[in-house]
């Protein structure tokens, strides 16, 4: 398997995902998210201030997950250089934001990730640093062997995708053998602290459904996660985000294969809760590209939506009044973030 | 080809109210309030539905129910287990009635 930009596959143009998800295949065409945003207080849809600064460290990874909204895998190339971070330590440094979230692919894959961690760590000692790791990327190589004692030293959070807790539904969306090495390395966190309390040592896991379904009611399935993890493997965790699958990349291109998507995305529109919609991620977040370009969020940015401001689109151009002001792009992916319960890098926003 | 069963129809259910009010409108509130987390968690009662589904042989409802459980976080083995659940006590229900049978035998039987 290879990601769609080396398949070079239609989808693997933002310009197509668009085009398609505006197109009238099962009568939502044009702009029928932000119609739907009207009939609420919300549109145009603003920010309420930033809080959290996402940086997209690359899109290399050691995986190939299925579902991948960046379509990231051993194939792609593109990751953040040292110059770029260098501007993203100003803006740290000249700006108060509570959380910092080094996101990938694989962040840990970018040569300069260690570097990078130690100067955020020496710029705020306090601030909140999630980094969003695979789990499998620890064993994957030797040199990745102390990333537990590395994220325990720098204090980092830790999020990490499980789909489930058995190997058939977590293989099946993020690669054969992926849940046995998950398994183990969330063993060696626990042996750091993480996830273990009293600790302070934060180890989140993420679920998304494996497949055309919505995802499940995060405090059950949290229960759920935290029986099954304890029981067989006795391993430990803080919190379960349950995320909803956005239809882009290459989730979008298995909606389409499998014949789900017209079904999916009346689900997902079915599904519209205003009250979900006030607590999108956009609203509080900055996403960083590994080019520096500023985006609402993480799949704006993967459909190449730069955010609408006129003078602060590069991280190097941060000016925080303009980004506030903002008016955040909102299109028919945007579905997937206000569907139920809602769905955000954190979990559930209701 | 015409079917039966159009899985469309599906879409459709709540739509029965169309020819007699009253009455759908209480069955689908006391459908909400069956489904809602109670001593049974809404999981817990999915699970169950899912076999019911299958004893019933209800297409509709098989269709419901597999994707309502794996809404509800349950994987494929026990949504399965919930089906043999289901063929066990429908088996079970044939089996039983053997003892009937048995004395029968006994009674006609020198």
């Amino acid at each position: 398997m290879k990601s769609l930009k080396a398949q070079d596959h239609l989808l693997s143009s933002s310009e197509a995902e668009i085009k398609l998800l505006e197109s009238d295949r099962s009568g939502f065409s044009g702009d029928r998210f932000a119609k739907e945003l009207e009939k609420t207080d919300l549109f145009p849809l603003k920010p309420t201030r930033i809080e959290i600064l996402q940086i997209n460290l690359g899109k290399m990874c050691n995986q190939l997950c299925r579902h991948c909204h960046v379509d990231a895998g051993p194939d792609r190339k593109e990751i953040m250089g040292q110059a770029t971070m260098q501007e993203c330590l100003e803006v740290i440094k000249s700006h108060k934001i509570a959380t910092i979230d080094l996101t990938g692919g694989a962040p840990e894959m970018n040569p300069y990730f260690r570097w990078f961690v130690e100067a955020i760590r020496a710029i705020d000692p306090e601030v909140t640093l999630i980094v969003r790791c695979n789990l499998t990327i620890i064993l994957a190589n030797p040199k990745y062997h102390d990333l537990p004692e590395f994220y325990r030293k720098h204090r980092i959070e830790i999020a990490s995708s499980l789909p489930y807790f058995t190997a058939m539904k977590t293989d099946s969306q993020r690669g054969d053998g992926v849940f046995d090495k998950s398994i183990k390395a969330l063993k060696l966190l626990n042996e750091q602290g993480y996830g273990i309390e009293g600790t302070g040592l934060v180890l989140n896991l993420v679920y998304n459904p494996s497949g055309a379904f919505m995802p499940a009611a995060q405090s059950g399935l949290e229960a759920e996660f935290k029986k099954r993890l304890t029981d067989k493997f006795g391993i430990t965790f803080n919190s379960l985000f349950t995320i909803t699958n956005l239809p882009i990349s290459r989730f979008l291109e298995y909606l389409l294969r499998s014949n789900n998507y017209e079904s999916y995305m009346e689900k997902l529109i079915d599904s519209f809760n205003p009250a979900a919609a006030k607590g999108v991620m956009c609203r509080n977040t900055i996403s960083v590209g590994w080019d520096g370009y500023l985006y609402d969020c993480d799949f704006n940015q993967m459909l190449e939506l730069k955010v609408n401001s006129k003078d602060s689109r590069h991280i190097r151009d941060w000016n925080e009044r303009s980004l506030t002001e903002r008016e955040i792009i909102v299109k028919n992916h945007c579905f997937g973030c206000t569907a139920g319960a809602g769905s955000s890098c954190g979990g559930t926003t209701t | 080809m015409k079917t039966y069963y159009n899985p469309e129809d599906l879409k459709n259910f709540g739509k029965i109210g169309e020819f007699q009010k009253p009455l759908a409108d209480k069955f689908f509130d006391y459908y909400g309030e069956v489904f809602a987390e109670g001593a049974l968690t809404a999981r817990e009662k999915s699970l169950i539905a899912l076999a019911v589904a299958h004893t019933i042989q209800c297409p509709y409802c098989i269709d419901a129910y597999t994707t309502d459980t794996m809404e509800k976080g349950c994987d494929q083995e026990q949504m399965m287990e919930a089906v043999h659940v289901a063929a066990a006590i429908r088996g079970g229900a044939s089996l039983v009635h053997a003892t009937q049978m048995m004395n029968k035998v006994k009674e006609i039987s020198m």
